[in-house]
């Protein structure tokens, strides 16, 4: 009953970070049609400028309660790093999707060495900070209170971005031009704006979501390489472009891997690619995906 | 992928240019194989050593091409085969206690039969977006078992794969570099040689005409009677059989057959290599190896952010070079002429 219970909460805090992980690539897929294998260079990014930030301002005098603010304001700075990135992108959204895999696939390895230039080669990470909230029991496990607060996070965040894609103007405007571009043009959408806005949000929420996890887990420039593996699962199982599919997925992914944790920690990686195997046989686009 | 195709149909010029331009291809690929071949006397040993990944990719590459860009299929897997041809010399090795190099290639090309052949199966029936990332899956699924069964390929520490001998000569008094850099620099020039002209043969057989009508259109390829399933499916198993002989040699010149070979990265700069020298031509992505070669290997001695760099230069070929570098140079030669 504990491991089931230790099982459940690692395996929805862990599903909380990828969702916030995924939940920026399939925004970017949905309406640009990009897939941009650096987000977890980005989510990276996030947990780095988290790290820095939240230590410097522990140190001017900060109250120590007060820390999270400081993760998502520096997470919410880091997201403008896809303002510049939109640009770079845009130069060739009419080119077959290989050269978006490959121009992407150039930026991890740019950011690989930026992040090592301004951070160096360690991990890095923020200690004693995630405990100060204590733990409650759940299921006979004491589970910090801070997780809690990440994986509520992570569920407000995508409750507030679907009402925001199926309420609002802009949400509508968003859905438009990912239906049909040229459309939504001559409707007098302007559409380099939207891609600029829809990318810069993509990379926001992977920056929010490195810096909200950075407390619990260390930032290390293996990740932006490492986490790929796991988006990429998670957009496979849940469907690509599908924000449903990302937070299905999310947990999904998640839990496999909490669970081959604790029953048998050497098929972690092997376990999360079966199930992303059965998947796309069975269903091929997803459990919540559209056909392309 | 249609617009690749377009960009092929481009590079399709009238017949009286394309049998000129013939004449200056074969010209030029005699000139690159007297320069490599005369390379070991001329060159820096460094450079030399050098030349064992540069072949070993190039062999990798023609397979990769062969899916990719006659068969528009992207594979974001490929380094899984890489690592099947290491691993099965080291095999190899292991259960028959001889290090006979063609015995090696011989457990290559069988494990990589006995491993693509099922997956091509699931395979084929997917295309864009969707097969890069069945590829990418199979490549994460063998990788995480190369690195936690431990007694079967030694983990993250991967398997010994010793010098072998060649034609049944044995090298063992000569050093690792004169070995690398004399005998067996030739052994896998030779192999590149062969193994380039059995994928001309390929490409310009039926068969791969068949292949190349499934990329361009893939219903009006299977109404005129190609089985698209079955071509798709052909390929990747051709592509995975180069790939190991690649992983194979590959091995060699490090020594060790090492999980890291097919780790989803390293498909990465397969793919890069092959973009890089431009995939619409079968010598493209051997251009693209040696660049990327000898690219990394200039950017690691100069500076420790050579990663930086390499992006940097491999963006802004991504941006500015369609064609790859052996596209952008018949461009500027076809501008030339005219």
């Amino acid at each position: 009953m504990a491991t089931a219970a230790s099982i459940l909460i690692a395996g929805l805090f862990h599903g909380a970070a990828l969702f916030l992980l995924t939940s920026g690539l399939q925004l970017s897929f949905g309406v640009q049609r990009i897939v941009n294998l650096a987000c977890g260079s980005i989510y990276a990014l996030g947990a780095y400028l988290g790290v820095s930030v939240t230590t410097w301002a522990l140190a001017q005098g900060l109250p120590v309660p007060l820390f999270p603010l400081v993760l998502l304001a520096s997470g919410l700075v880091a997201g403008l790093i896809g303002l510049p990135l939109e640009r770079v992108l845009s130069t060739i959204y009419r080119r077959p999707e290989s050269f978006q895999l490959l121009l992407t696939f150039s930026l991890i390895l740019i950011f690989q060495d930026v992040l090592r230039f301004f951070w160096g080669a360690y991990p890095r990470q923020l200690p004693n900070v995630s405990m100060v909230y204590g733990s409650i029991n759940v299921g006979g496990v004491q589970m910090p209170m801070y997780n809690l607060f990440v994986i509520l996070a992570a569920v407000v965040i995508g409750v507030g971005l679907t009402w925001f894609l199926s309420h609002t103007t802009s949400g509508k405007v968003l859905r438009a031009t990912a239906e049909n571009r040229e459309t939504s043009a001559a409707m007098g959408v302007n559409v380099r704006l939207v891609y600029l806005l829809v990318f810069t949000l993509g990379t926001t929420l992977s920056t929010v979501g490195g810096a909200l996890v950075v407390p619990t887990a260390a930032a290390s420039l293996q990740m932006g390489v490492e986490l790929v593996v796991d988006a990429f699962a998670v957009i496979v199982i849940g469907g690509i472009g599908s924000m449903k599919g990302a937070a299905v997925g999310a947990v999904i992914v998640g839990l496999i891997r909490a669970a081959a944790l604790f029953i048998y920690p050497e098929v972690d990686i092997l376990a999360t690619y079966a199930v992303v195997l059965i998947v796309l046989i069975w269903w091929p686009t997803g459990l919540f995906g559209k056909a392309l | 992928m249609k617009q690749a195709a377009s960009a092929l149909d481009m590079s399709v010029e009238s017949d009286g240019t394309r049998s000129r331009s013939g004449i200056t291809v074969k010209v030029m690929l005699f000139v690159a194989v007297v320069a490599l071949a005369a390379a070991p006397h001329v060159t820096n040993i460094y450079y030399v050593s050098l030349g064992i990944p540069f072949m070993a990719y190039a062999v990798a590459l023609l397979g990769f091409n062969l899916l990719f860009g006659y068969g528009g299929q992207l594979s974001f897997g490929h380094a899984l085969f890489l690592a099947i041809g290491a691993y099965s010399s080291a095999l190899a090795v292991r259960l028959t206690g001889n290090a006979a190099f063609e015995l090696m290639l011989l457990f290559a090309v069988a494990a990589a039969l006995a491993i693509s052949i099922p997956l091509a199966w699931i395979a084929s029936r997917f295309s864009g977006i969707f097969f890069g990332m069945l590829t990418l899956s199979f490549g994460m699924l063998f990788y995480s078992f190369l690195n936690k069964f431990y007694d079967l390929t030694g983990g993250d520490s991967g398997m010994n794969v010793p010098q072998p001998s060649l034609l049944g000569i044995d090298f063992s008094q000569v050093d690792k570099m004169g070995f690398l850099t004399g005998p067996f620099y030739y052994y896998c020039l030779a192999l590149l040689i062969v193994s380039a002209w059995i994928m001309w043969r390929i490409v310009r057989s039926p068969y791969g005409l068949h292949l190349q009508a499934s990329r361009d259109n893939e219903v009006k390829a299977s109404y005129l009677g190609v089985k698209v399933r079955q071509v798709r499916a052909v390929a990747f198993v051709i592509s995975a059989i180069y790939g190991s002989v690649g992983g194979a040699m590959l091995a060699i010149s490090t020594g060790l057959a090492d999980p890291e070979l097919s780790y989803w990265q390293q498909s990465g700069h397969l793919v890069f290599m092959a973009i890089l020298g431009g995939y619409q031509e079968l010598i493209g992505p051997i251009a693209g190896a040696l660049i990327f070669i000898l690219l990394q290997d200039e950017l690691q001695a100069a500076t420790q952010y050579w990663r930086f760099f390499l992006g940097v230069v491999l963006a802004l070929l991504v941006i500015g070079m369609p064609g790859g570098l052996l596209g952008t140079a018949k461009q500027i030669l076809a501008r030339w002429r005219r």
